[in-house]
This record gives structure tokens, C-alpha cells and sequence, in this order.
């Protein structure tokens, strides 16, 4: 088995009374897309925004490649060469496509002046590789449907071009045909050996592009397994199990 | 063709107006229309359009500051007693900058890390400095700064006071600023979405404070023009003139909760605001009813900045 690119130790997270991570160890490989499944509240897209540089953990490590961090600013995740496509997508709504896949790493011109001809033009070819319809590019994002705000979330991220990307529900406000897309985006980033780490509630998504997926529950690791080793069927009554006893233990 | 009208809607809005105004006041006094008289209204507003312009950086981080009309006051009296203690000009207005600065700076700071609202904030500074100014000074005004201070207020190059020439100067440099360069990028990408700016990488805590530092360096070379304008620095000197600025950013489209900015609409906006000051002076009507026509412009800008938002559903972020 190859070295894990991404390897969190018993990472913890509280918000208040309320524990979000309980000291969680997550594991990601290159050229493997790793999927993080769980009901709502299991702590997913904290232990996400905690990578992605969001959160600081309250504690545990975090290791990248050869290098050990006890909590990541967004600026060194992206150092670590780490893109992210946020749940809420993090997008500027009065900037058009191109102002938000470029945001942060600017085409410049006589390195001062911003290059936004150029920037259109890679924004107009960044989206046809992926097939992303956005008829005009140059509308404020605001103006966008969620789909295609999705969409460009994605686009961003691809054109970031980290080793390791991480999509939270990247998905869900797509239809079939562009969500199917996304999907064979994954498998072609997947090909090319990047660590993809995929949250969705989508379990059949999940069982199509991911090779490994990881439950969570309740704030901590409860199981993870090869997706071979599985079924959508199974991993969902293992999730309903776990809720129900959760509810249990509530009761008693 | 119609995305650019789109787009430059409220500007082209803007300029009618104006003409509009214009052809009233001008059927009104025949002095109106003189070159005399637009020479009079750019010298009185080109300190105006200097701090507007400022201001429409810190409303396009998403944020206003109520205190820049007390930083114009404190710098004027900083400078008037460090030129009374010995200073020369140069260092006496460089001070006075640097003060500027350190005051939107301070202001930045507060805002960032207190996360307090920067109404309160802002106000409490503004407090703050009025009172300063006011121990300072006693309470009196301090007054003779000899020619060569007095020339930064009144003195002309080419025919033109120095005042507007710097006023036409940092519009210039604005406009690339603003629009050309990372660092306008990230101030309307603050106001826009902070958290975006966050996730990109960007050090949100220094746009934060350069764009509150700009509006500071904006204030005091304001107050430069005014004190040496008058020849006198005055604890009440600059006294609501955030209310101009900012009612000059919102009439000019720039958006009121950030995002969107617009230099050219801020400059049609401090000259229709200068404009009718002028009329009203030439139709011998009371100054008392220029500060109501300003709030009351401020209100419709305002009310149509929040129409815009709703209709364009910027109100997600």
C-alpha cells in the first residue's frame, strides 16, 4: 500500500459544548478518490475545514507528504498544495467567473496591472475542457444558477491544481447530466494521481468514483473500508444503525 | 450595448442628473455657466473629492468609517501645533500623514480583530479624537502657519489650486488602483465575500487595515488643505464630513454592503452634491438646507443601493 499523502491524528474540535471531532484519524492516498460519508452533524465538513486550513483544531496532528502541522492556515493548505470546494462554495457573488478563479493567484501584466483579458480567456477555456455551460462569463456570479455557481466552485479548484482536492457535496445543486460529468472529472484527476477526498450524502456517488471511504459518527472514525469491501445498501444501514443508536442512548 | 448601459446604469443616471441640474441653475443665474464660478466649485469640493474617494475603498471592503470627519480634525490640529513647536512645512504635513494614517490604522485593527460593528467602533474613534483635539486645543482655534504652509491651501499651479489638482490626481490613480491591481481586487473581494478572500490565501487582516490606512492618509491631506486653506486648525474642523463622503460613495454607486465600487460615480457624485451647494449659495438660499439635502440624498442613495442589491440577490453573501 503507498504512503498516505494526507494522515490527520486524532484530530479534536469543539464548538462551545457541543464536541464536533472526538479525536478522528483519517487517512487519504495519491491516485485514490477517499470519500467521507456520515449523517448530518457527524463532523465531515469540520474535519474537511480543518485540513483545508478553516478550522484549528483543538488537538491532534496533521500530516502532509513528510511534514507535521498541529493546525494549517488556508494560506499553507494551499502552500501543501491543497484546493478545497467548499459546501458553500466561496465564491465572491459581485465578481464574475474569472474574478473568482483567479482570485488570490492573478494573471498580471507588467506585474503590476491585472491581465483580465487573459484571465477571460483561460476562464473561457478552463470551462469548455471541463464542458461547464455559463453562456456569459462575464456576469456577477450573484446572477449564476446554483448549478453553475457549483460548477465554477469546481473549475476553480481544478485550475488551482493542487495534489490533493477536496470537494464537499460538490455536487449537490447539479443536475444529472453536469453532476455526471463531475464525476468523470474525479476519475480522470483520479488517473492523474492527485488525492481527491470527496464528502457527499449521495452513497451510490460515492460507491461509483471512490476507493476508499471513511464513516463518521457522531465526531468520530466508526468505520473505513474499501469501497470492494461494501454496498450502498450496506453502508446506509450502517448509518441508520448508528443513528438509531445514538436515539438509544438518548432515551436510556 | 446594453450590458455597458447595464452596467454603468447609475453613472449615466448620474450625469443626467447633473446636465439636469446644470440647465436649471443656469437658467437661473447667468453666473452659474462662468468659468469663474466651475473654478469656484471644483476648489470647494476638491478636498471633499479626496476623502469621498477614500471612503469608497473602505464602503467597497464592506465596511464604513464615522470617523474620518474627526481624523481631518485631529491631523489639522497635529499639524498646526508641530508647525507652532518649530516643525518646517515638509515635516509638519508628513507628520500630519503618517497621523492620518496611523488613525485608519488603528481604526482597520479594531474593526479586524475586535469584530465589533464598525458603526459602533468607528464612532467611539470618532469620539474619541474630537475629544482629543478638543484638550488639545483648548477648545480655540490655532491659527498663522506663515505662506508657505497657507500655499498648500490656496496656492496654484497652471491656474488650477493645488487642491484640485491633487483631488484630479488621486482620481487618476484610483481608477487603476481600484480596478487594475491586486490590491482593489481584494478590497472589493473583502466587502464582496471575506471568507472567499480568506479561503483564497489572502491575509484578510491587512486589506482590512491598508484600506482603513488609505482613508486615514485621504483624511489628513484633506485636513492639510482645509488648515492651510483657513490658515487655522480647528477641533471642529471637518465636522460631518464622513456624512458627505459616504453619501458621495452610495450616490455613486458604489454598493453600501461592499463588493461593488465605482471611482467615477463618486467623483459625479461629489459634483452634484457641489453643484447644488453652489446653486443653492446663487439662489441665496440657506446653508441649513444643504445639510438636509445632503442627508436626504443620502437616504435615496441609499434606498436605491438596497433596491439594486435586492433585485441582483447580492444579499446571499
Amino acid at each position: 500500500m503507498d504512503t498516505p499523502v494526507v494522515e490527520m491524528k486524532q484530530v479534536k474540535k469543539r464548538f462551545g459544548y457541543i464536541q464536533a471531532l472526538g479525536g478522528v484519524d483519517f487517512k487519504a492516498y495519491p491516485g485514490e478518490v477517499t470519500a467521507i460519508v456520515g449523517d448530518n452533524g457527524s463532523g465531515k465538513s469540520t474535519l474537511i475545514k480543518i485540513l483545508a486550513g478553516g478550522l484549528k483544531p483543538d488537538g491532534g496532528e496533521i500530516h502532509i507528504r513528510d511534514r507535521v502541522f498541529a493546525s494549517l492556515t488556508a494560506k499553507q493548505a494551499i502552500e501543501q498544495g491543497i484546493t478545497t470546494v467548499y459546501q458553500d462554495l466561496a465564491l465572491d457573488n459581485c465578481k464574475d467567473c474569472a474574478g473568482n478563479i483567479f482570485l488570490g493567484r492573478e494573471i498580471m501584466k507588467c506585474k503590476i496591472l491585472l491581465d483580465h483579458r487573459l484571465m477571460r480567456e483561460r476562464t473561457k477555456e478552463l470551462l469548455k475542457r471541463l464542458h461547464i455551460s455559463i453562456p456569459d462569463i462575464t456576469q456577477p456570479v450573484e446572477k449564476m444558477s446554483g448549478g453553475q455557481r457549483q460548477a465554477l466552485a469546481v473549475a476553480r479548484a481544478v485550475y488551482a491544481g493542487g495534489d490533493i482536492m477536496i470537494f464537499d457535496e460538490p455536487t449537490s445543486a447539479m443536475g444529472l447530466k453536469e453532476t455526471s460529468r463531475i464525476m468523470e472529472l474525479f476519475l480522470d484527476l483520479k488517473k492523474q494521481g492527485k488525492t481527491i477526498i470527496l464528502i457527499s450524502h449521495n452513497l451510490f456517488q460515492v460507491f461509483d468514483v471512490a476507493d476508499r471511504i471513511c464513516v463518521l459518527h457522531n465526531g468520530f472514525l466508526v468505520d473505513s473500508f474499501l469501497t470492494g469491501d461494501s454496498s450502498p445498501q450496506k453502508l446506509h444501514e450502517m448509518i441508520v444503525e448508528k443513528e438509531e443508536e445514538m436515539t438509544d442512548e438518548e432515551m436510556v | 450595448m446594453r450590458k455597458w448601459f447595464s452596467k454603468y446604469s447609475q453613472q449615466i443616471f448620474l450625469l443626467a442628473v447633473m446636465i439636469l441640474i446644470c440647465i436649471i441653475l443656469t437658467a437661473e443665474s447667468k453666473y452659474f455657466l462662468t468659468w469663474k464660478n466651475i473654478k469656484n466649485i471644483l476648489e470647494a469640493n476638491s478636498y471633499r473629492m479626496i476623502l469621498a474617494v477614500g471612503m469608497t475603498f473602505v464602503i467597497a471592503s464592506g465596511v464604513m468609517d464615522l470617523s474620518a470627519g474627526a481624523v481631518v480634525s485631529m491631523c489639522g490640529v497635529i499639524m498646526a501645533v508641530s508647525l507652532h513647536a518649530g516643525f518646517s512645512v515638509p515635516a509638519a504635513v508628513a507628520l500630519g500623514i503618517c497621523s492620518g494614517a496611523a488613525m485608519g490604522a488603528l481604526n482597520g485593527i479594531l474593526i479586524h480583530y475586535t469584530g465589533i460593528n464598525f458603526f459602533i467602533l468607528t464612532l467611539a474613534v470618532s469620539g474619541m479624537l474630537r475629544g482629543i483635539s478638543l484638550m488639545v486645543t483648548d477648545g480655540k482655534p490655532i491659527t498663522r502657519f506663515g505662506q508657505e504652509f497657507i500655499f498648500l491651501g490656496i496656492g496654484r499651479i497652471g491656474g488650477l489650486q493645488l487642491s484640485v489638482i491633487l483631488a484630479i490626481l488621486l482620481v487618476f490613480v484610483s481608477f487603476p488602483l481600484m480596478f487594475h491591481m491586486k490590491w482593489g481586487n481584494y478590497v472589493t473581494a473583502l466587502g464582496g465575500n471575506k471568507d472567499a478572500l480568506e479561503k483564497s490565501g489572502i491575509h484578510v487582516g491587512r486589506i482590512r487595515i491598508s484600506v482603513h490606512v488609505f482613508l486615514g492618509a485621504t483624511a489628513a491631506v484633506t485636513a492639510v488643505i482645509i488648515t492651510a486653506r483657513l490658515n487655522s486648525a480647528e477641533p471642529n474642523a471637518g465636522m460631518n464630513m464622513e456624512l458627505d463622503a459616504i453619501t458621495a460613495a452610495v450616490m455613486g454607486g458604489t454598493a453600501i454592503t461592499g463588493g461593488r465600487a465605482s471611482i467615477g460615480g463618486t467623483v459625479l457624485a461629489v459634483l452634484i452634491l457641489g453643484v447644488i451647494r453652489n446653486g443653492l449659495t446663487l439662489m441665496s438660499v440657506s446653508s441649513d438646507y444643504q445639510q438636509w439635502i445632503t442627508g436626504f440624498l443620502l437616504l435615496v442613495s441609499v434606498l436605491i443601493s438596497e433596491i439594486r442589491v435586492r433585485k441582483t440577490g447580492a444579499l446571499m453573501k
